[in-house]
């Protein structure tokens, strides 16, 4: 995916959508005055975007809790018919909601991954949510590379943060060992933590992981 | 006068009153009046759980039979309220099972339940009866086990949309052979598979069962063998219709469908197929209440089912539905009286059905009945809901979700202000209205005209100003609820109305502009209201006091500030006011700096001597100024 296209679906606070749609048309004094006085003062580690620069309007899965829709009536185009039942949270509807803890942080939070087609995109909708969080070294594929072993090495030695996740399986594993869509469907239970605490993890995750390959 | 009557036929007169409103009144007539109501009240309702304590409710309360009460602000439905917020159960079955041990009935909605509290209630009251968990969570299968397992009297267990841990279908297993006594079941958000022999045994033994909602894993081919256990049944709820397409299938459907001659509502029909639909057409002409949203079968089938329901009064659908099918239910059913449509692919960026304004406006002229109603669309005009106003002045229950926020009307790309001004101004016994689309603070000053009934409001990226929150808090008489998000509303409508939300069950803001200062202030200065701001960047005094917060929850309480908050770690010192450079300035210098910023409307503030705020839990994050009113 091309990294133009991850500004569309960036996770935002503001308001969704450019300007560009009201400007058009009669150009809205009121809705600039809002993004005027609307200056958070946001304290993101990720925070490049501001609230105008926007050229295309982000895709609308994008903006939480918007629209106002329940998790079980999310995805009903998307549920699979197999009538395989497995996650109870995810309800009999649809959405693939699994609960994020951070080590340290006060809050779980909730999300939906079904909302992300990529890493890329979990790690800063994350980022966002946890600001002290940061996704560590990822390629362009969101992939970690397990391969490599120093590159790992490096990464569960510092004090940056790592996502980890419970499997079906009841494995904990570290996030982004397997294709997107395979970890959507096994991820069970997000938790981030330490990298130096995250280091057990990394054994297993190489064997899973040279066995799929 | 009051000596007049034995105080035992003044409770038989009392007995009689059911609403809380009547019996509040009563019970401040006189001081014996107030005695011998609190003695005879059965039936409790708390409209939110913060409100008040346990314990002042068992104290003026002693023989409660039935706890109805909710936890979470409505926007928790939409993932805004973080997890851990609060809306914890557990202190109130605590009390009550000391306290109520003939207690029948408790109902919740949002409400943290765990296993431990189902533990509880499943051991402590004897001749427990009813139990409906609306959105709740925090509990497992294990919990409904103990429930099916020690209530022996148990009339209703419904679990309605509820976040249950599913750990497997063996709970109804549980239910013992001689529990007889079910009228009510409704397992439909369970996700496992329950063993269907005594699925089919506990509906045979039960015979004045009236409502089941199984859930999507119990089979289609295996419903007819309920239905003709229970041929009585009022509300079913199917679990998965689909199924191969057999003959066989069909006409064992179709045959136990026709012996369900009471059959007034149905729902489930998830992954639902056309050809098993015409199975259930007999019934049809006796429902007055069906549920679709979790169909997707495309609008002729839909259109062909609904008509056949002459006397639908409630129908909830897919937008799959579409303007045409909304035409010819417009056409067929004119007892309808409330319509939802759900959006069928809600963040897709182009639309997906053919559904417009045109739809709705459709039903608002062919449904003279019509007073509630819940649409999702994407294009909206102000002469389609101008039309619809004109149409049905007598709407209870406005709910308009236009998927794009700040989507103008579209045909004049003009703001949505006359429409829904329109709404307020015709539809006068309006209680509950939800707005969407390009709105300025005019909308505003119509509905603080004119919804002088409503109750609940809920507005999203809408208006311009503080005059906007303004007209609403000092024009809307009723006003109970109001729930705000991204809207350019701030401190100074807020602090001008505070005395308002006194008079109201709660406010929510969320991503608006007010300010941690002016949370504190009114914090301060109503200490019957707790002042809760939920913050994840971290301790608000570690930003500018006019940083915006990210929300705020206001809701009047007589139970003093909750000691279940989740926290932040932040240091707070007794004996002066949090203040942001952390400097421990004296409490009136904080205030008359930010006093200056204000309205003349605070100046009368300005002068009331401050206390200094409490030395408050490290792990507190509400405002400051909330002092427990019943240390």
């Amino acid at each position: 995916m091309a990294d133009g296209s991850y500004e569309e679906t960036e996770l935002r606070l503001g308001l969704p959508g450019g300007l560009d749609k009201i400007v058009g048309a009669n150009s809205y004094a009121g809705k600039r005055g809002f993004e005027e006085t609307v200056d958070l003062k946001l304290n993101f580690a990720a925070k490049e975007e501001n609230i105008n620069d926007s050229v295309k309007p982000p895709a609308k899965a994008q903006v939480v809790g918007w629209p106002p829709v329940r998790s079980f009536r999310k995805n009903i185009m998307t549920v699979k018919k197999s009538g395989d039942l497995e996650d109870n949270e995810k309800g009999s509807g649809g959405g693939a909601f699994v609960k994020v803890s951070m080590d340290g942080a006060p809050y779980l939070r909730k999300v939906d991954l079904k909302m992300y087609k990529t890493y890329k995109e979990l790690s800063d909708a994350l980022g966002k949510m946890f600001s002290s969080f940061t996704m560590g070294k990822c390629d362009t594929q969101g992939m970690m590379d397990f391969m490599n072993e120093s590159k790992l090495m490096d990464l569960l030695n510092s004090s940056e943060y790592v996502p980890t996740y419970e499997d079906k399986d009841g494995d904990w594993m570290l996030v982004g060992d397997v294709p997107w869509q395979m970890f959507v469907e096994s991820c069970k239970r997000l938790r981030i933590m330490k990298g130096t605490e995250a280091k057990g993890l990394a054994p297993r995750a190489m064997e899973k992981c040279k066995s799929r390959s | 006068m009051a000596y007049s009557f034995p105080e035992e036929v003044l409770e038989h007169v009392f007995s009689f009153l059911s609403s809380d409103r009547d019996r509040n009144a009563v019970s401040l007539v006189c001081k014996s009046w107030y005695e011998i109501e609190r003695w005879c009240r059965r039936r409790i309702f708390i409209g939110n759980c913060y409100a008040v304590s346990p314990d002042i409710v068992i104290r003026r309360f002693p023989e409660v039979r039935a706890l109805e009460m909710k936890g979470k602000p409505h926007f928790a439905d939409f993932n805004l309220v973080p997890e851990g917020w609060g809306g914890y159960v557990h202190p109130w079955i605590r009390a009550m099972s000391a306290a109520y041990p003939l207690l029948e009935e408790i109902k919740l909605k949002r409400m943290v339940v765990t296993d431990e509290s189902l533990e509880l209630i499943a051991r402590s009251f004897k001749n427990f009866k009813v139990l409906v968990l609306s959105s709740c969570e925090g509990f497992t299968t294990d919990g409904l086990a103990s429930i099916a397992a020690n209530c022996r009297n148990l009339r209703e267990l419904d679990l309605r949309e509820s976040e249950v841990e599913d750990l497997s279908g063996h709970w109804l297993s549980h239910f013992p052979d001689n529990c007889t006594s079910l009228v009510s079941l409704n397992m439909s958000c369970l996700g496992s598979e329950v063993s269907f022999s005594a699925l089919e045994r506990l509906v045979a033994r039960c015979p004045n069962l009236r409502t089941l909602r199984l859930n999507r894993a119990v089979p289609l081919e295996k419903l007819p063998n309920l239905l003709h256990r229970a041929p009585q049944l009022v509300e079913l709820g199917t679990g998965a219709y689909s199924a191969e397409i057999r003959s066989d299938i069909f006409s064992n459907l179709t045959e136990a469908f026709s012996v369900c001659k009471q059959l007034k509502g149905l729902s489930g029909f998830w992954d639902a197929i056309p050809a098993f639909l015409p199975a259930m057409y007999s019934v049809c002409s006796g429902i007055t209440s069906l549920n679709l949203s979790y169909a997707t079968i495309q609008s002729p089938d839909l259109v062909k089912l609904v008509s056949q329901c002459r006397n639908l009064q409630r129908l909830w659908v897919l937008d799959y539905i579409e303007d045409t099918g909304l035409e010819a239910l417009a056409a067929s059913c004119k007892d309808l009286q409330e319509l939802r449509v759900f959006p069928s692919d809600p963040f897709g960026a182009e639309p997906n059905v053919a559904l417009t304004e045109q739809g709705l406006v459709s039903v608002s002229e062919g449904c003279p009945k019509l007073q509630s109603v819940l649409y999702f669309c994407r294009q909206m005009s102000n002469a389609a809901l101008v039309t619809i106003a004109r149409n049905r002045p007598e709407m209870i229950r406005f709910r308009l979700c236009i998927i794009e926020p700040q989507a103008p009307d579209y045909l004049t790309l003009e703001p949505l202000d006359t429409g829904f001004g329109a709404i307020v101004e015709n539809c006068k016994e309006l209680r509950r209205l939800s707005m969407s689309g390009l709105l300025t603070d005019k909308v505003f000053e119509y509905i603080g005209n004119h919804a002088k009934k409503l109750e609940m409001l809920s507005i999203a990226f809408a208006g311009d100003s503080d005059l906007g929150l303004h007209h609403v808090l000092s024009g809307c008489e009723s006003l109970r609820k109001l729930e705000i998000r991204d809207c350019p509303f701030g401190d100074k409508a807020l602090l001008a109305n505070a005395a308002k939300l006194e008079t109201m069950r709660s406010l929510w803001m969320s991503s608006c502009s007010v300010s941690f200062g002016a949370c504190k202030l009114l914090g301060q200065k109503m200490p019957r209201l707790n002042v809760e701001v939920i913050d994840e960047r971290g301790p608000p005094d570690s930003r500018p006091e006019s940083c915006p917060v990210e929300k705020l929850y206001v809701y009047r309480t007589v139970a003093g500030r909750r000691a279940d908050m989740p926290g932040f770690v932040w240091k707070m010192d007794g004996d002066k006011a949090l203040s942001a450079d952390g400097s421990g300035n004296k409490p009136r210098e904080v205030v008359e700096r930010l006093g200056s910023s204000y309205a003349i409307n605070f100046c009368t503030w300005l002068s009331y001597s401050l206390q200094s705020v409490p030395n408050t839990d490290a792990r507190i994050i509400t405002c400051m100024g909330q002092r427990n009113l019943f240390c």
